[in-house]
Protein backbone atom coordinates (compact mmCIF):
# COMPACT_ATOMS: atom_id res chain seq x y z
CA UNK A 1 0.00 0.00 0.00
CA UNK A 2 1.24 3.47 -0.94
CA UNK A 3 1.39 5.20 2.07
CA UNK A 4 1.40 8.82 0.65
CA UNK A 5 -2.39 8.07 0.11
CA UNK A 6 -2.75 8.27 3.45
CA UNK A 7 -3.51 11.96 5.37
CA UNK A 8 -4.88 13.07 7.96
CA UNK A 9 -5.43 12.58 11.79
CA UNK A 10 -8.21 11.02 13.22
CA UNK A 11 -9.53 11.20 16.34
CA UNK A 12 -12.11 9.34 17.77
CA UNK A 13 -14.71 11.30 19.85
CA UNK A 14 -16.38 8.66 21.83
CA UNK A 15 -20.41 9.05 22.82
CA UNK A 16 -21.14 6.61 26.10
CA UNK A 17 -25.08 7.14 26.61
CA UNK A 18 -25.65 10.08 25.05
CA UNK A 19 -22.69 11.86 26.41
CA UNK A 20 -19.86 13.22 24.54
CA UNK A 21 -16.83 12.10 26.31
CA UNK A 22 -14.20 14.33 27.49
CA UNK A 23 -11.62 12.45 26.11
CA UNK A 24 -12.71 13.82 22.83
CA UNK A 25 -11.62 17.19 23.84
CA UNK A 26 -8.31 15.90 24.63
CA UNK A 27 -7.92 14.25 21.76
CA UNK A 28 -8.36 17.26 19.82
CA UNK A 29 -5.83 18.97 21.53
CA UNK A 30 -2.82 16.36 20.74
CA UNK A 31 -4.58 15.83 16.90
CA UNK A 32 -4.40 19.88 16.41
CA UNK A 33 -0.84 19.69 17.20
CA UNK A 34 -0.38 16.56 15.08
CA UNK A 35 -1.95 17.81 12.30
CA UNK A 36 -0.49 21.58 12.18
CA UNK A 37 3.06 20.07 12.13
CA UNK A 38 2.00 17.76 9.18
CA UNK A 39 0.01 20.48 7.41
CA UNK A 40 -2.83 18.00 7.27
CA UNK A 41 -6.56 17.97 8.61
CA UNK A 42 -7.82 17.00 12.02
CA UNK A 43 -10.91 15.05 11.25
CA UNK A 44 -13.20 13.67 14.27
CA UNK A 45 -15.28 10.22 13.83
CA UNK A 46 -18.56 10.58 15.97
CA UNK A 47 -20.23 6.90 16.05
CA UNK A 48 -24.07 6.50 17.63
CA UNK A 49 -27.23 7.08 17.49
CA UNK A 50 -28.51 10.85 17.76
CA UNK A 51 -24.94 12.21 17.83
CA UNK A 52 -25.08 14.83 15.06
CA UNK A 53 -25.63 17.29 17.48
CA UNK A 54 -22.38 17.33 18.76
CA UNK A 55 -20.55 17.85 15.63
CA UNK A 56 -20.55 21.52 15.66
CA UNK A 57 -18.98 21.36 19.35
CA UNK A 58 -15.76 19.06 17.83
CA UNK A 59 -15.29 21.78 15.01
CA UNK A 60 -15.12 24.59 17.84
CA UNK A 61 -12.47 22.59 19.27
CA UNK A 62 -10.02 22.41 16.53
CA UNK A 63 -11.77 19.92 13.86
CA UNK A 64 -11.33 20.67 10.35
CA UNK A 65 -13.98 17.67 9.50
CA UNK A 66 -16.39 15.42 11.26
CA UNK A 67 -17.34 11.98 9.65
CA UNK A 68 -20.72 11.33 11.73
CA UNK A 69 -21.79 7.22 11.22
CA UNK A 70 -25.33 7.71 13.02
CA UNK A 71 -27.57 4.77 13.03
CA UNK A 72 -29.92 3.15 15.67
CA UNK A 73 -27.77 -0.22 15.52
CA UNK A 74 -24.58 2.34 17.36
CA UNK A 75 -26.72 2.80 20.20
CA UNK A 76 -25.06 0.44 22.05
CA UNK A 77 -21.45 -0.24 22.14
CA UNK A 78 -20.75 -3.81 20.39
CA UNK A 79 -17.30 -4.22 19.58
CA UNK A 80 -17.82 -6.04 16.17
CA UNK A 81 -19.86 -3.33 14.92
CA UNK A 82 -18.15 -0.37 15.55
CA UNK A 83 -14.93 -2.02 15.03
CA UNK A 84 -16.29 -2.77 11.53
CA UNK A 85 -17.59 0.23 11.24
CA UNK A 86 -14.20 2.23 11.84
CA UNK A 87 -12.82 -0.42 9.58
CA UNK A 88 -14.87 0.65 6.84
CA UNK A 89 -14.01 4.51 7.31
CA UNK A 90 -10.36 3.81 7.27
CA UNK A 91 -10.45 1.77 4.08
CA UNK A 92 -12.85 4.73 1.88
CA UNK A 93 -10.92 7.73 3.68
CA UNK A 94 -7.44 6.67 4.11
CA UNK A 95 -6.21 8.69 7.09
CA UNK A 96 -2.47 8.79 8.05
CA UNK A 97 -2.79 8.96 11.86
CA UNK A 98 -5.53 7.75 14.08
CA UNK A 99 -6.13 8.39 17.96
CA UNK A 100 -8.43 6.68 19.99
CA UNK A 101 -9.16 7.29 23.84
CA UNK A 102 -7.78 4.78 26.22
CA UNK A 103 -10.93 4.16 27.99
CA UNK A 104 -12.13 0.30 28.58
CA UNK A 105 -14.41 1.25 25.00
CA UNK A 106 -11.68 2.54 23.38
CA UNK A 107 -8.61 -0.04 24.75
CA UNK A 108 -10.72 -3.00 23.20
CA UNK A 109 -12.09 -1.07 20.01
CA UNK A 110 -8.73 0.24 19.24
CA UNK A 111 -7.36 -3.16 19.33
CA UNK A 112 -10.18 -4.99 17.37
CA UNK A 113 -9.86 -2.47 14.87
CA UNK A 114 -6.43 -2.36 14.31
CA UNK A 115 -6.27 -6.14 13.25
CA UNK A 116 -9.24 -5.35 10.85
CA UNK A 117 -7.29 -2.99 9.04
CA UNK A 118 -4.36 -4.65 9.39
CA UNK A 119 -2.11 -1.91 11.07
CA UNK A 120 0.24 -1.38 13.93
CA UNK A 121 -1.04 -0.35 17.53
CA UNK A 122 0.43 1.48 20.96
CA UNK A 123 -1.64 1.10 23.67
CA UNK A 124 -2.10 3.88 26.41
CA UNK A 125 0.12 6.24 25.16
CA UNK A 126 0.55 9.44 27.17
CA UNK A 127 2.84 11.26 24.48
CA UNK A 128 2.03 11.70 20.77
CA UNK A 129 5.18 13.31 18.84
CA UNK A 130 5.43 13.83 14.94
CA UNK A 131 9.19 12.90 14.28
CA UNK A 132 10.61 15.93 12.10
CA UNK A 133 12.31 13.91 9.37
CA UNK A 134 10.06 11.00 9.05
CA UNK A 135 6.76 12.33 10.09
CA UNK A 136 6.10 9.44 11.69
CA UNK A 137 3.86 9.27 15.03
CA UNK A 138 5.86 8.61 18.04
CA UNK A 139 3.99 7.15 20.77
CA UNK A 140 5.40 6.88 24.10
CA UNK A 141 3.70 5.27 27.01
CA UNK A 142 4.18 3.42 30.38
CA UNK A 143 5.13 0.08 30.30
CA UNK A 144 5.85 -2.64 33.13
CA UNK A 145 3.46 -1.13 35.28
CA UNK A 146 5.13 2.38 35.14
CA UNK A 147 8.72 1.64 35.82
CA UNK A 148 9.85 2.08 31.90
CA UNK A 149 8.64 4.09 29.33
CA UNK A 150 8.73 3.54 25.79
CA UNK A 151 8.31 5.10 22.51
CA UNK A 152 7.02 3.24 20.16
CA UNK A 153 6.59 3.60 16.04
CA UNK A 154 4.66 1.92 13.09
CA UNK A 155 6.78 2.40 9.70
CA UNK A 156 5.11 0.77 7.35
CA UNK A 157 1.46 0.42 7.44
CA UNK A 158 -0.43 3.29 7.57
CA UNK A 159 -2.64 4.48 9.35
CA UNK A 160 -0.55 4.60 12.76
CA UNK A 161 -2.78 3.80 15.52
CA UNK A 162 -2.71 5.11 19.10
CA UNK A 163 -5.00 4.71 22.23
CA UNK A 164 -4.52 7.92 24.21
CA UNK A 165 -4.83 7.80 28.18
CA UNK A 166 -7.00 9.96 29.46
CA UNK A 167 -6.31 13.52 31.20
CA UNK A 168 -2.95 12.97 29.58
CA UNK A 169 -3.72 16.33 27.53
CA UNK A 170 -5.15 19.26 27.92
CA UNK A 171 -9.23 19.76 26.74
CA UNK A 172 -9.54 21.43 23.57
CA UNK A 173 -11.28 25.26 24.48
CA UNK A 174 -14.09 26.06 21.67
CA UNK A 175 -13.47 28.47 19.14
CA UNK A 176 -17.00 30.01 18.59
CA UNK A 177 -18.04 30.09 15.31
CA UNK A 178 -15.35 28.01 13.97
CA UNK A 179 -15.98 26.58 10.48
CA UNK A 180 -15.72 22.77 9.54
CA UNK A 181 -16.58 20.01 7.32
CA UNK A 182 -19.14 17.25 8.12
CA UNK A 183 -19.46 14.23 6.26
CA UNK A 184 -22.15 11.31 6.60
CA UNK A 185 -21.00 7.90 6.48
CA UNK A 186 -23.67 5.30 5.67
CA UNK A 187 -24.01 2.94 8.63
CA UNK A 188 -24.47 -1.12 6.20
CA UNK A 189 -26.65 -3.63 8.00
CA UNK A 190 -25.18 -6.43 6.14
CA UNK A 191 -21.51 -5.50 6.54
CA UNK A 192 -21.31 -4.04 10.20
CA UNK A 193 -22.64 -6.80 12.40
CA UNK A 194 -22.00 -8.53 15.18
CA UNK A 195 -23.47 -12.07 16.78
CA UNK A 196 -23.33 -10.09 20.15
CA UNK A 197 -26.45 -8.67 21.58
CA UNK A 198 -26.37 -5.37 24.07
CA UNK A 199 -28.83 -6.40 27.03
CA UNK A 200 -28.41 -3.60 29.17
CA UNK A 201 -27.10 -1.04 30.87
CA UNK A 202 -26.18 -1.05 34.98
CA UNK A 203 -25.13 2.17 36.29
CA UNK A 204 -22.97 2.31 39.20
CA UNK A 205 -24.84 2.24 43.21
CA UNK A 206 -24.42 4.38 45.58
CA UNK A 207 -23.65 7.89 44.75
CA UNK A 208 -22.36 9.27 41.33
CA UNK A 209 -19.18 9.05 42.23
CA UNK A 210 -17.20 10.51 39.21
CA UNK A 211 -13.52 10.55 40.13
CA UNK A 212 -12.17 12.47 36.96
CA UNK A 213 -14.39 15.07 37.21
CA UNK A 214 -13.40 15.49 41.31
CA UNK A 215 -11.79 19.42 42.13
CA UNK A 216 -10.61 18.10 45.08
CA UNK A 217 -9.23 14.01 46.26
CA UNK A 218 -7.94 13.30 49.58
CA UNK A 219 -6.50 9.72 49.05
CA UNK A 220 -5.60 6.80 51.43
CA UNK A 221 -2.79 4.34 51.12
CA UNK A 222 -1.54 1.64 53.01
CA UNK A 223 -0.23 3.58 55.61
CA UNK A 224 -3.95 4.47 57.00
CA UNK A 225 -3.73 1.09 58.86
CA UNK A 226 -7.40 0.28 58.66
CA UNK A 227 -11.03 1.00 57.54
CA UNK A 228 -11.78 3.24 59.69
CA UNK A 229 -9.18 5.33 58.39
CA UNK A 230 -11.51 6.46 55.38
CA UNK A 231 -14.10 8.18 57.54
CA UNK A 232 -11.30 10.43 59.02
CA UNK A 233 -10.27 11.43 54.96
CA UNK A 234 -13.78 11.91 54.51
CA UNK A 235 -14.20 14.55 56.81
CA UNK A 236 -10.88 16.24 55.04
CA UNK A 237 -12.80 15.46 51.63
CA UNK A 238 -15.92 17.01 52.88
CA UNK A 239 -14.64 20.18 54.12
CA UNK A 240 -12.85 20.75 51.14
CA UNK A 241 -15.58 20.07 48.72
CA UNK A 242 -13.97 16.30 47.01
CA UNK A 243 -13.84 12.97 47.67
CA UNK A 244 -12.08 10.54 48.85
CA UNK A 245 -10.09 8.19 47.43
CA UNK A 246 -7.22 5.53 47.41
CA UNK A 247 -4.03 3.43 46.07
CA UNK A 248 -4.09 -0.32 45.09
CA UNK A 249 -3.46 -1.63 49.08
CA UNK A 250 -6.30 -0.74 50.62
CA UNK A 251 -8.65 -1.78 47.83
CA UNK A 252 -6.87 -5.31 48.13
CA UNK A 253 -6.89 -5.02 52.09
CA UNK A 254 -11.17 -4.38 51.68
CA UNK A 255 -10.90 -1.01 53.41
CA UNK A 256 -12.73 0.56 50.37
CA UNK A 257 -14.54 -0.04 47.32
CA UNK A 258 -12.59 -0.72 43.89
CA UNK A 259 -14.12 2.17 42.23
CA UNK A 260 -12.10 4.26 44.41
CA UNK A 261 -8.83 3.29 43.22
CA UNK A 262 -6.43 5.39 41.09
CA UNK A 263 -3.37 4.17 39.64
CA UNK A 264 -2.78 1.83 36.82
CA UNK A 265 -4.89 -0.38 37.44
CA UNK A 266 -7.84 1.71 38.94
CA UNK A 267 -9.06 5.17 37.70
CA UNK A 268 -6.55 8.10 36.37
CA UNK A 269 -8.02 11.81 37.68
CA UNK A 270 -6.98 15.31 37.33
CA UNK A 271 -7.97 17.30 40.37
CA UNK A 272 -6.62 20.70 41.38
CA UNK A 273 -5.59 19.47 45.14
CA UNK A 274 -4.72 15.59 46.03
CA UNK A 275 -3.57 15.05 49.16
CA UNK A 276 -1.76 11.56 49.34
CA UNK A 277 -2.40 10.25 53.15
CA UNK A 278 0.06 7.37 53.75
CA UNK A 279 0.50 6.38 49.79
CA UNK A 280 4.01 5.79 49.47
CA UNK A 281 4.03 6.97 45.50
CA UNK A 282 4.66 3.82 43.85
CA UNK A 283 4.85 4.55 40.07
CA UNK A 284 1.31 2.64 39.76
CA UNK A 285 -0.21 5.09 41.64
CA UNK A 286 1.34 7.92 40.65
CA UNK A 287 0.13 6.90 37.09
CA UNK A 288 -3.02 7.84 38.04
CA UNK A 289 -2.44 10.72 39.53
CA UNK A 290 0.61 12.67 37.89
CA UNK A 291 -1.40 14.94 35.98
CA UNK A 292 -3.02 16.64 39.18
CA UNK A 293 -2.24 20.35 40.09
CA UNK A 294 -1.19 20.46 43.41
CA UNK A 295 -0.03 17.31 45.41
CA UNK A 296 -0.09 17.07 49.18
CA UNK A 297 1.85 14.12 50.91
CA UNK A 298 1.69 13.26 53.84
CA UNK A 299 3.69 10.32 55.38
CA UNK A 300 5.67 9.06 58.02
CA UNK A 301 8.16 8.28 55.40
CA UNK A 302 10.58 11.50 55.15
CA UNK A 303 11.98 9.39 52.54
CA UNK A 304 9.04 7.41 50.40
CA UNK A 305 8.91 8.29 46.71
CA UNK A 306 6.08 10.88 46.95
CA UNK A 307 7.67 12.90 49.53
CA UNK A 308 9.83 13.86 46.51
CA UNK A 309 7.40 14.21 43.95
CA UNK A 310 4.65 16.54 45.94
CA UNK A 311 4.80 20.09 45.76
CA UNK A 312 3.98 19.69 49.75
CA UNK A 313 5.70 16.79 51.78
CA UNK A 314 3.98 16.86 55.61
CA UNK A 315 6.48 14.55 57.44
CA UNK A 316 4.40 13.21 60.14
CA UNK A 317 1.64 10.73 61.67
CA UNK A 318 -1.77 11.73 59.20
CA UNK A 319 -4.13 11.06 62.66
CA UNK A 320 -2.11 14.18 64.12
CA UNK A 321 -2.13 16.24 60.58
CA UNK A 322 -5.69 15.60 59.48
CA UNK A 323 -7.38 16.99 62.79
CA UNK A 324 -5.41 19.37 62.91
CA UNK A 325 -6.28 20.60 59.50
CA UNK A 326 -9.98 20.32 60.16
CA UNK A 327 -9.46 22.31 63.09
CA UNK A 328 -7.60 25.15 61.21
CA UNK A 329 -10.40 25.14 58.02
CA UNK B 1 -17.80 -27.20 26.95
CA UNK B 2 -14.45 -26.81 24.95
CA UNK B 3 -12.47 -23.50 27.18
CA UNK B 4 -9.35 -22.14 25.93
CA UNK B 5 -7.73 -20.07 27.83
CA UNK B 6 -4.42 -17.81 26.90
CA UNK B 7 -1.56 -17.36 29.13
CA UNK B 8 1.33 -15.47 29.55
CA UNK B 9 4.95 -16.15 31.47
CA UNK B 10 5.91 -12.51 32.37
CA UNK B 11 8.11 -11.20 35.40
CA UNK B 12 6.51 -11.14 38.85
CA UNK B 13 5.16 -7.62 39.03
CA UNK B 14 6.55 -6.93 42.20
CA UNK B 15 10.33 -7.99 41.28
CA UNK B 16 10.72 -5.89 38.05
CA UNK B 17 13.53 -3.75 38.66
CA UNK B 18 15.25 -1.49 35.91
CA UNK B 19 19.10 -0.63 36.09
CA UNK B 20 19.29 3.09 36.27
CA UNK B 21 22.03 3.34 34.21
CA UNK B 22 21.26 1.33 31.19
CA UNK B 23 17.49 2.01 31.36
CA UNK B 24 17.20 -1.91 30.84
CA UNK B 25 15.23 -4.52 32.52
CA UNK B 26 16.93 -6.87 35.52
CA UNK B 27 15.52 -10.11 35.55
CA UNK B 28 16.48 -13.12 36.28
CA UNK B 29 14.25 -16.68 35.39
CA UNK B 30 13.14 -17.74 38.58
CA UNK B 31 11.21 -14.26 38.76
CA UNK B 32 8.99 -15.17 36.23
CA UNK B 33 4.78 -16.32 36.83
CA UNK B 34 1.66 -16.85 35.34
CA UNK B 35 0.80 -13.23 34.28
CA UNK B 36 -1.24 -12.44 37.36
CA UNK B 37 -4.53 -11.50 34.91
CA UNK B 38 -4.30 -14.75 33.28
CA UNK B 39 -4.69 -16.83 37.02
CA UNK B 40 -8.40 -14.86 37.00
CA UNK B 41 -9.04 -16.33 33.21
CA UNK B 42 -7.88 -19.80 34.28
CA UNK B 43 -10.19 -19.51 37.21
CA UNK B 44 -13.05 -18.68 35.68
CA UNK B 45 -12.91 -21.51 32.64
CA UNK B 46 -12.03 -23.68 35.29
CA UNK B 47 -14.94 -23.31 37.52
CA UNK B 48 -17.42 -22.77 34.33
CA UNK B 49 -16.34 -26.51 33.92
CA UNK B 50 -17.18 -27.38 36.45
CA UNK B 51 -20.71 -25.74 36.46
CA UNK B 52 -21.07 -27.04 32.97
CA UNK B 53 -19.03 -29.98 32.32
CA UNK B 54 -16.23 -29.94 29.64
CA UNK B 55 -12.65 -29.03 29.76
CA UNK B 56 -9.96 -26.36 29.53
CA UNK B 57 -7.06 -26.07 27.72
CA UNK B 58 -4.31 -23.89 27.64
CA UNK B 59 -1.96 -22.30 24.87
CA UNK B 60 0.86 -19.65 25.81
CA UNK B 61 3.42 -18.35 23.27
CA UNK B 62 6.72 -18.09 24.66
CA UNK B 63 10.40 -19.75 24.82
CA UNK B 64 11.37 -23.21 26.50
CA UNK B 65 10.55 -21.87 30.12
CA UNK B 66 7.31 -20.52 29.48
CA UNK B 67 6.47 -24.51 30.00
CA UNK B 68 6.55 -23.55 33.47
CA UNK B 69 3.17 -21.78 33.74
CA UNK B 70 1.54 -24.16 31.71
CA UNK B 71 2.41 -27.18 34.29
CA UNK B 72 0.95 -24.12 36.68
CA UNK B 73 -1.95 -23.86 34.62
CA UNK B 74 -2.38 -28.02 35.02
CA UNK B 75 -2.03 -27.37 38.54
CA UNK B 76 -4.54 -24.96 38.80
CA UNK B 77 -7.28 -27.37 37.08
CA UNK B 78 -6.62 -26.92 33.07
CA UNK B 79 -6.76 -30.31 31.10
CA UNK B 80 -4.37 -30.02 28.05
CA UNK B 81 -1.84 -27.43 27.43
CA UNK B 82 -0.45 -26.38 24.29
CA UNK B 83 2.97 -24.13 23.32
CA UNK B 84 3.61 -22.12 20.37
CA UNK B 85 7.40 -22.30 20.49
CA UNK B 86 9.57 -20.80 16.97
CA UNK B 87 12.18 -17.92 17.35
CA UNK B 88 10.13 -16.86 14.02
CA UNK B 89 7.83 -15.68 17.14
CA UNK B 90 10.11 -13.86 19.21
CA UNK B 91 9.90 -9.95 19.76
CA UNK B 92 6.36 -10.06 18.16
CA UNK B 93 3.95 -7.31 19.28
CA UNK B 94 -0.08 -7.72 19.52
CA UNK B 95 -0.73 -8.01 15.99
CA UNK B 96 1.73 -10.76 15.61
CA UNK B 97 1.41 -12.33 19.07
CA UNK B 98 -2.28 -12.30 18.65
CA UNK B 99 -2.13 -13.60 15.00
CA UNK B 100 0.04 -16.57 15.75
CA UNK B 101 -1.96 -17.24 19.07
CA UNK B 102 -5.20 -16.82 16.38
CA UNK B 103 -3.69 -19.58 14.26
CA UNK B 104 -2.70 -21.87 17.21
CA UNK B 105 -6.45 -21.41 18.41
CA UNK B 106 -7.87 -22.43 15.14
CA UNK B 107 -5.63 -25.55 15.38
CA UNK B 108 -6.56 -27.00 18.76
CA UNK B 109 -10.13 -26.21 17.19
CA UNK B 110 -9.80 -28.09 14.29
CA UNK B 111 -8.94 -31.35 16.92
CA UNK B 112 -12.18 -30.66 19.52
CA UNK B 113 -14.41 -27.60 19.05
CA UNK B 114 -13.99 -24.69 20.91
CA UNK B 115 -16.14 -22.72 22.27
CA UNK B 116 -15.20 -19.99 24.11
CA UNK B 117 -11.77 -18.42 24.81
CA UNK B 118 -11.12 -16.54 28.02
CA UNK B 119 -7.79 -14.27 28.82
CA UNK B 120 -7.26 -11.64 31.47
CA UNK B 121 -7.59 -8.13 31.17
CA UNK B 122 -3.73 -7.01 30.20
CA UNK B 123 -0.28 -8.84 31.07
CA UNK B 124 1.67 -7.23 33.52
CA UNK B 125 4.53 -6.35 31.70
CA UNK B 126 3.23 -4.81 28.78
CA UNK B 127 -0.14 -3.19 29.58
CA UNK B 128 -1.67 -3.22 26.35
CA UNK B 129 -5.05 -5.14 26.91
CA UNK B 130 -4.83 -5.88 22.82
CA UNK B 131 -4.83 -9.63 23.13
CA UNK B 132 -8.22 -10.61 23.69
CA UNK B 133 -9.79 -8.22 21.36
CA UNK B 134 -7.33 -8.97 18.75
CA UNK B 135 -7.67 -12.62 18.77
CA UNK B 136 -11.27 -12.51 18.16
CA UNK B 137 -10.90 -10.26 15.23
CA UNK B 138 -8.48 -12.49 13.49
CA UNK B 139 -11.14 -15.03 14.48
CA UNK B 140 -14.28 -13.17 13.54
CA UNK B 141 -15.69 -13.80 16.58
CA UNK B 142 -17.84 -11.51 18.86
CA UNK B 143 -16.09 -10.64 21.98
CA UNK B 144 -16.88 -8.42 25.25
CA UNK B 145 -13.25 -7.40 27.59
CA UNK B 146 -13.39 -5.74 30.88
CA UNK B 147 -15.81 -9.03 31.70
CA UNK B 148 -16.68 -8.78 35.55
CA UNK B 149 -19.37 -11.10 35.75
CA UNK B 150 -20.87 -14.14 34.08
CA UNK B 151 -24.44 -13.64 34.53
CA UNK B 152 -25.45 -16.92 33.30
CA UNK B 153 -24.41 -20.14 30.58
CA UNK B 154 -26.93 -21.28 28.15
CA UNK B 155 -26.17 -24.82 25.53
CA UNK B 156 -25.61 -21.99 22.59
CA UNK B 157 -24.54 -18.63 24.92
CA UNK B 158 -22.84 -16.62 27.87
CA UNK B 159 -24.47 -13.99 29.31
CA UNK B 160 -21.57 -11.58 30.42
CA UNK B 161 -21.30 -8.43 32.70
CA UNK B 162 -18.47 -5.87 31.55
CA UNK B 163 -16.98 -3.18 33.53
CA UNK B 164 -17.38 0.52 31.97
CA UNK B 165 -15.96 3.78 33.53
CA UNK B 166 -19.95 4.75 34.71
CA UNK B 167 -21.32 1.36 35.59
CA UNK B 168 -21.42 -1.96 33.38
CA UNK B 169 -23.17 -3.25 30.41
CA UNK B 170 -24.82 -7.13 29.86
CA UNK B 171 -24.01 -8.59 26.81
CA UNK B 172 -24.98 -11.82 25.52
CA UNK B 173 -22.59 -13.55 23.27
CA UNK B 174 -22.89 -17.04 21.33
CA UNK B 175 -20.69 -19.52 21.26
CA UNK B 176 -17.72 -19.43 20.14
CA UNK B 177 -16.75 -15.90 21.59
CA UNK B 178 -13.99 -14.49 23.35
CA UNK B 179 -13.55 -12.93 26.50
CA UNK B 180 -10.75 -10.60 28.28
CA UNK B 181 -11.39 -10.78 32.15
CA UNK B 182 -10.76 -8.19 35.31
CA UNK B 183 -9.66 -9.19 38.25
CA UNK B 184 -13.02 -8.25 40.05
CA UNK B 185 -14.75 -11.94 38.51
CA UNK B 186 -13.33 -14.43 40.98
CA UNK B 187 -10.96 -15.27 43.60
CA UNK B 188 -8.16 -17.50 42.25
CA UNK B 189 -8.18 -20.55 44.21
CA UNK B 190 -4.53 -22.34 45.49
CA UNK B 191 -3.51 -25.32 43.59
CA UNK B 192 -4.73 -28.71 45.06
CA UNK B 193 -2.36 -31.44 45.85
CA UNK B 194 -3.88 -33.57 43.02
CA UNK B 195 -3.26 -30.65 40.57
CA UNK B 196 0.47 -30.48 41.63
CA UNK B 197 0.80 -33.74 40.93
CA UNK B 198 -0.74 -33.75 37.21
CA UNK B 199 1.32 -30.72 36.71
CA UNK B 200 4.38 -32.80 36.98
CA UNK B 201 3.18 -35.48 34.99
CA UNK B 202 1.72 -33.28 31.86
CA UNK B 203 2.45 -33.58 28.40
CA UNK B 204 2.87 -30.24 26.94
CA UNK B 205 2.14 -29.78 22.95
CA UNK B 206 4.82 -27.99 21.61
CA UNK B 207 3.97 -26.41 17.75
CA UNK B 208 6.33 -24.03 15.85
CA UNK B 209 5.16 -21.43 13.39
CA UNK B 210 4.70 -24.41 10.65
CA UNK B 211 2.69 -26.36 12.44
CA UNK B 212 0.03 -24.36 13.01
CA UNK B 213 0.58 -22.94 9.53
CA UNK B 214 1.18 -19.67 10.22
CA UNK B 215 2.48 -16.64 7.46
CA UNK B 216 6.33 -16.42 8.67
CA UNK B 217 6.39 -12.49 7.03
CA UNK B 218 3.58 -12.10 9.42
CA UNK B 219 5.72 -12.83 12.93
CA UNK B 220 8.52 -11.74 14.65
CA UNK B 221 10.32 -8.30 15.71
CA UNK B 222 11.36 -8.55 11.72
CA UNK B 223 7.68 -8.55 10.54
CA UNK B 224 5.71 -7.17 13.25
CA UNK B 225 3.81 -3.67 12.72
CA UNK B 226 5.21 -1.80 15.86
CA UNK B 227 8.70 -1.35 16.92
CA UNK B 228 9.93 0.11 20.07
CA UNK B 229 12.54 2.47 19.43
CA UNK B 230 13.38 3.66 22.32
CA UNK B 231 12.89 3.04 26.39
CA UNK B 232 13.71 5.26 29.34
CA UNK B 233 12.93 5.04 32.44
CA UNK B 234 10.82 8.16 34.17
CA UNK B 235 12.70 10.94 35.75
CA UNK B 236 10.96 12.39 39.06
CA UNK B 237 12.12 15.72 40.52
CA UNK B 238 12.70 16.75 44.45
CA UNK B 239 10.82 19.58 44.10
CA UNK B 240 9.01 19.25 47.50
CA UNK B 241 8.44 22.71 49.43
CA UNK B 242 8.69 20.57 52.83
CA UNK B 243 5.86 21.73 55.56
CA UNK B 244 8.06 22.12 58.60
CA UNK B 245 6.71 21.89 62.38
CA UNK B 246 7.83 20.46 65.77
CA UNK B 247 4.83 17.82 65.62
CA UNK B 248 1.65 16.52 63.28
CA UNK B 249 -0.59 19.14 64.92
CA UNK B 250 1.84 22.10 64.01
CA UNK B 251 2.32 20.71 60.45
CA UNK B 252 -1.30 20.15 59.69
CA UNK B 253 -1.95 23.61 60.79
CA UNK B 254 0.86 25.16 58.34
CA UNK B 255 -0.22 23.11 55.96
CA UNK B 256 -3.67 24.86 55.84
CA UNK B 257 -2.08 28.07 56.02
CA UNK B 258 0.04 27.03 53.12
CA UNK B 259 -2.51 25.98 51.16
CA UNK B 260 -4.51 28.61 51.67
CA UNK B 261 -2.13 31.52 51.20
CA UNK B 262 -1.61 30.01 47.90
CA UNK B 263 -5.30 29.84 47.40
CA UNK B 264 -5.21 26.21 46.16
CA UNK B 265 -8.18 26.05 49.03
Amino acid sequence: MAKADYKNVWVLAEVQRGKLSPTAYELLTAGRKLADELHEKLCAVLLGFEVESFAQDLIERGADCVYICDDVHLEHYIDDVYAKVLNSLVKTYKPNKFLIPATNRGRALSAKTAVFIGTGLTADATDVQIHQEDGQLYATRPTFGGNLMATITCAKTRPEMCSLRPMSYERAVPQPGRKGEIIRFPFDATQHTSLAKFIEFIKNKGNDLDLSEAKVIVAGGRGIGKKEGFQLLAQLAERLGGTVAASRPPVDNGWIDYRYQIGLTGRTVKPKLYIACGISGQIQHMAGMSGADVVVAINKDPNAPIMKTAHYAVEGDLYEVIPAMLESL
Amino acid sequence: MHILVCVKQTPKSDNVKIDPATGCLIRSGSESAINPFDEYALEEAVTLKEQEGGRVSVITMGPPQAQQVLRDSIARGADEVYQLGDRALAGSDTWSTSYALAKGIEKINGLSPVDLIICGKQTNDSDTGHIGPQISAWLNLPNAAFVKKVIRVSKKSIVVERLTEDGSEVLELPFPCVLSVVKEINKPRVRSVKGRLAAKKATIVTWNADDIQADKTMLGIANCPTKVVKSFTPKHENTATIVEGNNGKEKGTKLVALLKENHFI
